[in-house]
């Protein structure tokens, strides 16, 4: 049955019209893959990459996330063996309560264990417990030829499906190491870095005490005030940890949204004069430095998710993401490109900031050691392209790459350069799907 | 694949020797080199000279032959450029013919010739078009066609009835195949100084190709269905619209 729709990623950019098919049975895509076109066959989760790499104009999309039941806990273990359409929100809910936290939680919980797995997602604690990847012990993945193998990190495809953007198979399911808590709070420190050079100071000198950490940089500020930030570190809370009243609810979690961003934002109502402003009164808001502070896990991994949409507020043109790692002792290309991002003043809500630690062993998994830096910038502005470009070759120069799931915009060239292991990845996935059945807008404009 | 910041891939320009064509490709394309170009025209040196340009700021051409009276030609055309190996963003039909407006509402050949070329041909390839743009989930089709076709004027109605025939053609393919994520711009410029129009006397508002392009890139970039070129002929048009034909038949256009 022809079911056409519109996709486009989160950033809302370049959508194109695909033929999307709710995920069945095994069989059932078995069938789809199989029976794939010219145009190949792709899954999707939950459509939080920002640009098109969860996109297949005029192709097949399986939209895996009614494939998501949790199939086995083992508590003693923190073993669970999940479906890929299961989203991280869905595990905390359901395994929080047991004392079982997902190993790796990006900003948002609203990402699916397939998409997860294909991203091979960071989150705070990377400099300490690497990517997503790392934490699967297996997965199924149903690959070109029809057939579902059981892949184990000893294998090539496993290396080649994680961080490969989901064009080496549709994962299935998979086995997952969670981590263990006492409870669902994070204890907090929070410190305001008056300018770069302070910031990275800290980071590099006390990150390894904490097991999540990451700054918000205000990239509008200039001159002396150049990458002021707050750098917010932390923990997992033991139970005697918390306040007593606290205590006998330790593993609650139930976060709410607390409101959905309605469709009527106009385009360049964030420009530079109102993020400005914003980053202005969210850098004084922060406390100069504050102590084990208990903030829920919710609170203090995913505030964003508090508001449901909030890509909208972009207006109809939409934003993208710029996030690139550079490696330790590349400071200097780190200085210049929010030097460049502050002179252009592309309006970004706060900078993210973090090390990165050892990557997981994916060929074309984004993180590296170094230091990684993202933003949001509204479309818009003519001087963009230009300025991310040039940005471009100074992450190349220093031996750096950009993230696939974020990116929007790279030229193909660019992506040989960032990744040394491109050509080595080809090649395992060239021997899994000969033919090209599992493709996406991503691959074609990259040309992976 | 076209990116989020509107950088294309690889184009096909139906009559690629058009000024307005050369000159919205090279505002479309900025700065990035590799951009891959199908320029579909008459092979001669207008041609050669048209690619060389297009060369020398970096962009891949492709020459392939085209002729809007042939039939085979133009189909071998599209699918050349639409089987080369990628998706194709933009699709620019700016293939036409001014003619001898005197010869042509008198002489049967010179009006079948206009009405082949400018309409009849135009269709054939929007058809073709759509077709592999639907199957790709994506692109743009820019179709030009010219505020002739607006309201008819003694000094060019043969003209400017192909050009209404071609712009109520693009403008109902463009909401036929909305669902199809492909954008159908129309464009309807006033006088363009261009070998075109050399020797006619400019009209007012006429404007440079590089004007009409600016025009176009920012209609494509905001998802427009139609744009005027200059803008202000969208309300000069459309007094003139309403004029009686008694008034409007005494007007010196």
């Amino acid at each position: 049955m022809d079911n056409r729709r519109q996709l486009a990623g989160w950033g809302r950019t370049n959508p194109s019209v695909a033929n999307v098919q709710a995920a069945g049975d095994d069989a059932c895509l078995v069938r789809l893959v199989t029976e794939a076109g010219r145009r190949g066959v792709l899954g999707r989760g939950l459509g939080r990459s920002y640009g098109d790499a969860a996109q297949n104009g005029g192709g097949v999309v399986v939209d895996m996330t009614a494939r998501n039941r949790v199939l086995s806990v083992d508590v003693d273990t923190a073993l669970v063996r999940v479906e890929a359409g299961a989203s991280l929100d869905q595990l905390m809910r359901l395994l929080l309560p047991l004392g079982l936290f997902v190993p790796v939680s990006p900003g948002t919980r609203q990402v699916t264990v397939g998409g997860a797995i294909a991203a091979d997602i960071h989150g705070k604690n990377h400099h300490v417990d690497g990517s997503f990847g790392r934490h699967v012990l297996a997965m199924d993945l149903l690959c070109a030829d029809g057939t579902i193998r059981e892949l184990t990190p000893e294998s090539d495809l496993f290396w080649a499906t994680v961080g490969g953007m989901g064009l080496t198979g549709l994962v299935l399911r998979a086995t997952l190491r969670m981590k263990k808590v006492e409870s669902a709070y994070c204890l907090v420190d929070t410190e305001r870095c008056g300018g770069l050079d302070d910031l990275l100071a800290r980071m590099a000198e006390g990150d390894h005490r904490y097991t999540y950490s990451v700054a918000w940089i205000d990239c509008l500020a200039r001159d002396a005030t150049l990458g002021r930030s707050v750098l917010t570190r932390g923990w997992p809370a033991a139970r005697d940890q918390l306040p007593p009243k606290l205590r006998d609810h330790a593993l609650d979690f139930r976060p709410k949204q607390l409101a959905v961003a309605p469709a009527v934002f106009p385009s360049g109502l964030l420009n530079r004069a109102s993020v400005a402003a914003f980053n202005e009164a969210w850098y004084r808001k922060a406390p100069v430095e504050r102590r084990g502070e208990v903030q829920s896990i919710a609170a203090f991994f995913h505030p964003l998710d508090g508001v449901g949409e909030w890509n909208r507020i972009y207006g109809p043109k939409g934003f993208l993401q710029y996030q690139f790692v550079v490696p330790f002792g590349a400071e200097d290309t780190l200085r210049r490109c929010i030097q460049m991002l502050s002179d252009t003043g592309a309006a970004s809500f706060l900078a993210v900031l973090k090390r990165f630690g050892e990557s997981s062993g994916g060929h074309l998994s984004f993180p590296a050691p170094g230091w990684t830096l993202a933003l949001d910038i509204p479309i818009g502005a003519p001087a963009l392209g230009g300025l991310l470009d040039r940005l471009d070759d100074e992450v190349i120069a220093a031996g750096g790459r950009e993230y696939l799931a974020k990116d929007s915009r790279l030229p193909a060239a660019a992506v040989g350069r960032m990744y040394p292991r491109l050509d080595e990845w080809r090649g395992v996935r060239r021997a899994a799907d000969p033919d090209g059945v599992f493709t996406s807008d991503l691959a074609r404009r990259l040309g992976l | 694949m076209k990116d989020a910041i509107g950088n294309v891939q690889r184009v096909l320009l139906l009559g690629g020797t058009s000024e307005i064509a050369l000159a919205t490709l090279v505002r479309l394309v900025g700065q990035r080199g590799g951009v891959r170009v199908t320029l579909a025209a008459r092979p001669g040196d207008r041609r050669a000279a048209a690619a060389a340009s297009l060369e020398s700021r970096g962009m891949k051409v492709t020459e392939v032959d085209f002729e809007a009276a042939d039939r085979a030609s133009y189909e071998h055309a599209i699918s050349a450029s639409f089987d080369a190996g990628g998706d194709v963003d933009v699709v620019m039909v700016a293939f036409g013919l001014l003619g001898d407006q005197q010869r042509a509402w008198q002489d049967v050949d010179a009006a079948l010739e206009l009405v082949q070329v400018n309409y009849a041909a135009a269709v054939a390839c929007g058809v073709l078009i759509a077709q592999r743009m639907r199957a790709q989930g994506h692109g743009a089709i820019i179709a030009m066609s010219s505020v002739a076709g607006e309201r008819p004027r003694k000094s060019n109605f043969v003209y400017g009835s192909t050009k209404a025939g071609l712009d109520t053609f693009y403008s109902g393919l463009g909401d036929a195949i909305a669902g199809d994520g492909v954008q159908v711009l129309v464009v309807r410029p006033g006088f363009v100084r261009t070998k075109m129009t050399a020797g006619l006397t400019a009209a007012p508002l006429s404007q440079t190709p590089e004007q009409v392009a600016e025009v176009i890139v920012g209609g494509l970039a905001a998802g427009r269905q139609t744009v005027w070129a200059p803008p202000a002929m969208r309300w000069v048009m459309s007094g003139l619209r309403h004029l009686p034909r008694s008034v409007f038949r005494r007007l010196p256009v």
